[in-house]
């Protein structure tokens, strides 16, 4: 299949800081692309390089076979929403949506009354239909959001690119906004990145998701390749809620403070890190099976209750997710057995 | 809360409204009241046939020509050094930033003789200037110069907080959507500070009137061709010529209180731009 977006060799430094370094990625036609990373790891400046926004220091970008490195802003075609919207405060909702085709020169305009057409089209597929004559103002920050995302796409952009949207929006708007853009994905099919530091928004919303660390990609790969195979100790650390824990391994064996466990990939030995996250640990059928750790807490987060344990003195604290009707109390010594080991040597 | 925490305080609020109404009293409302008393002591017609004299239409001829230029050109430059300073970043900023402070730092009768050492008869530019015939001191356009010096800041600095406040998200979406530079700063820019930007206009063209020191300095007083408003109110009075030099204060007073009016129409019809502006 052909490629829509690829990046080679792309770097970027911002007076002696380098914020992208010889990144390679490739979009996949009509793909939603999650660009996931902790707050300085590049994935906006990524962003704004596609766009145009930033010129690369070195390396190319391109558009199908099209080399776009040296396009103007303006030539990329690009349908960009920033975090804070960017809304023009002085023109309605309509005006907003239409000022990408009322800027073009008189020749490659369409007639008023397409136009016109367009954005009420526009104000359907984003679920704001009669709004256009409001101000930006007189909108919930939901609804802004939802206005430009309208004005991107009334240019009819080769790609979407989506800064942190839903960044500046209250939990539940966020959650509502992500399955909708979803849907609007679904049905015009445009090939989209957006930029996230919320892992659960980019797992629950994209095909694939590419994870950002300091200016360089770690890993690409469908949310269950990320979550159940992550490819280095950054990504396993970073998603799931992952706790790193010092072990040390030998022949199929990790010892964790007083424990042994076992563990199917041999081929790590010597100090390591063992990744545990809060599905990866239950309590143990047979309270001789298991590794008996001690409660430090007990919290109740939505559907399930939570516990912290210390497996042993010394080392962090993981958590374990219980379900509501199993009653654990602090100081309770809990046995526990660990599903999956997800291991990486020290580095 | 009317009747409760603040209840106590009743007595000492209402000293501290009297002490600041009669402070307003006497110091801003009685001198003005003063200016146009003065102006109509001897009568209407008096007050009329003061703006008679040919040397005093000139003068207002002056001043209307020096804020017409001065006030276009600061707005360009206003305009343009606060769209540099708040959407691009370049070495000397800085720099940009105190030099466009500077004219509001020092004596206005520093910034006249300054333009007097550089282009005066013995100045630093004066030969230069007088092989082509070009006068600038004790001339028109050293009235202007001094007059575009010293009312430099008023545009810039009434743009430059909230051009930075609005970030670049605006006009870098314009750009995405296909707008050219100049339909950006034309569409998105221009429109996002035009209060703000009227607002100085309304503060720079007040003091381009009003300016003394630096005008002073530079326009060797020549009647009927260098003087103005200002500078024919001082000689009137100096000749003791108290109705006509009052009635041109009038004048200008007069102007003032229109400026100040415009400016409050602004505030209170467009209060929200306005405050972001001058929170700092």
């Amino acid at each position: 299949m052909a490629i829509a977006i690829k990046a080679e060799g792309l770097s970027k430094s911002f007076t002696g800081t380098s914020a992208v370094i010889d990144l390679n990625l490739e979009v996949q036609p009509g793909e939603l692309l999650a660009l996931l990373g902790p707050s300085g790891s590049g994935k906006t400046t990524f962003l704004r390089l596609v766009a145009g926004l930033e010129t690369p220091g070195s390396g190319r970008i391109l558009f199908g076979n099209e080399d776009a490195t040296s396009l103007s802003v303006q030539d990329r075609r690009v349908g960009f929403v920033f975090q804070h919207y960017a809304l023009f405060r002085h023109l309605t909702v309509a005006e907003n949506i239409a000022y990408g085709l009322r800027v073009r020169p008189r020749r490659e305009r369409p007639p008023a009354a397409d136009i016109r057409q367009r954005v009420e089209n526009l104000l359907d597929l984003v679920q704001l239909p009669g709004l256009g004559r409001r101000y930006p103002r007189q909108l919930s920050g939901g609804q802004r959001q939802r206005v430009a995302l309208a004005r991107a796409l009334a240019v009819e952009p080769r790609v979407l690119l989506l800064d942190e949207p839903f960044g500046a929006l209250d939990a539940k708007v966020r959650r509502d906004l992500r399955r909708w853009l979803r849907e609007i994905h679904d049905r015009t099919g445009h090939t989209t990145l957006f930029v996230t530091h919320d892992q659960e928004e980019a797992l629950e919303l994209a095909d694939r998701v590419a994870v950002f660390n300091r200016g360089s990609i770690e890993q690409v790969g469908t949310p269950d390749e990320i979550l159940d195979r992550p490819a280095t100790q950054f990504v396993a650390g970073f998603v799931g809620e992952a706790v790193r824990l010092p072990v040390d391994a030998k022949g199929g064996w990790i010892r964790l403070g007083p424990h042994a466990l076992v563990t199917p990939n041999d081929d790590v030995s010597g100090p390591a890190q063992l990744f545990v996250r809060p599905r990866d640990l239950a309590v143990a059928d047979e309270p001789s099976d298991g590794i008996r750790a001690r409660v430090v807490a007990v919290r109740r987060t939505g559907p399930a209750r939570r516990a912290e344990l210390a497996l042993a003195d010394g080392l962090p604290t993981v958590e374990i997710e219980l379900p509501v009707r199993c009653s654990v109390s602090k100081g309770d010594l809990l046995p526990v057995t660990l599903s999956t080991v997800r291991l990486f040597t020290s580095r | 809360m009317r009747d409760g925490a603040l209840a106590d305080g009743r007595a000492a609020r209402w000293i501290l409204i009297a002490l600041a109404v009669s402070f307003l009293i006497l110091f801003l409302v009685l001198p003005l009241l003063a200016v146009f008393t003065e102006a109509l002591r001897r009568g209407v017609m008096a007050f009329f046939t003061a703006f008679d004299d040919p040397d005093t239409w000139a003068a207002i001829e002056l001043t209307l020509l020096v804020a017409a230029i001065a006030v276009p050109l600061n707005m360009v430059f206003g305009l343009s050094a606060a769209w540099a300073i708040a959407k691009f970043e370049f070495p000397g900023k800085s720099l940009l930033i105190t030099l466009i402070d500077l004219p509001f730092s020092i004596s206005p009768v520093v910034s006249g003789l300054v333009y007097v050492l550089l282009f005066g008869a013995k100045g630093l530019l004066g030969p230069l200037l007088d092989d082509w015939d070009f006068k600038v001191i004790f001339a028109v356009p050293g009235v202007v110069l001094a007059t575009i010096f010293v009312t430099f800041p008023f545009i810039a600095r009434e743009l430059i907080p909230l051009m930075q406040e609005q970030g670049t998200s605006d006009e870098e979406a314009a750009l995405t959507l296909g707008a050219s530079g100049f339909q950006t700063f034309v569409t998105v820019t221009l429109p996002n500070v035009s209060w703000a930007l009227l607002y100085g206009v309304l503060l720079c063209n007040a003091r381009a009137m009003g300016e003394f020191g630096a005008v002073s300095v530079v326009s060797g007083h020549i009647r009927g061709l260098t003087n103005t408003m200002p500078l024919h109110v001082e000689i009137l009075y100096n000749e003791y010529n108290l109705v006509g030099a009052f009635a041109v204060a009038s004048l200008l007073a007069g102007l003032a209180l229109v400026t100040l009016g415009a400016k409050s129409l602004l505030e209170w019809r467009h209060g929200d731009a306005l405050a972001r502006v001058h929170r700092h």
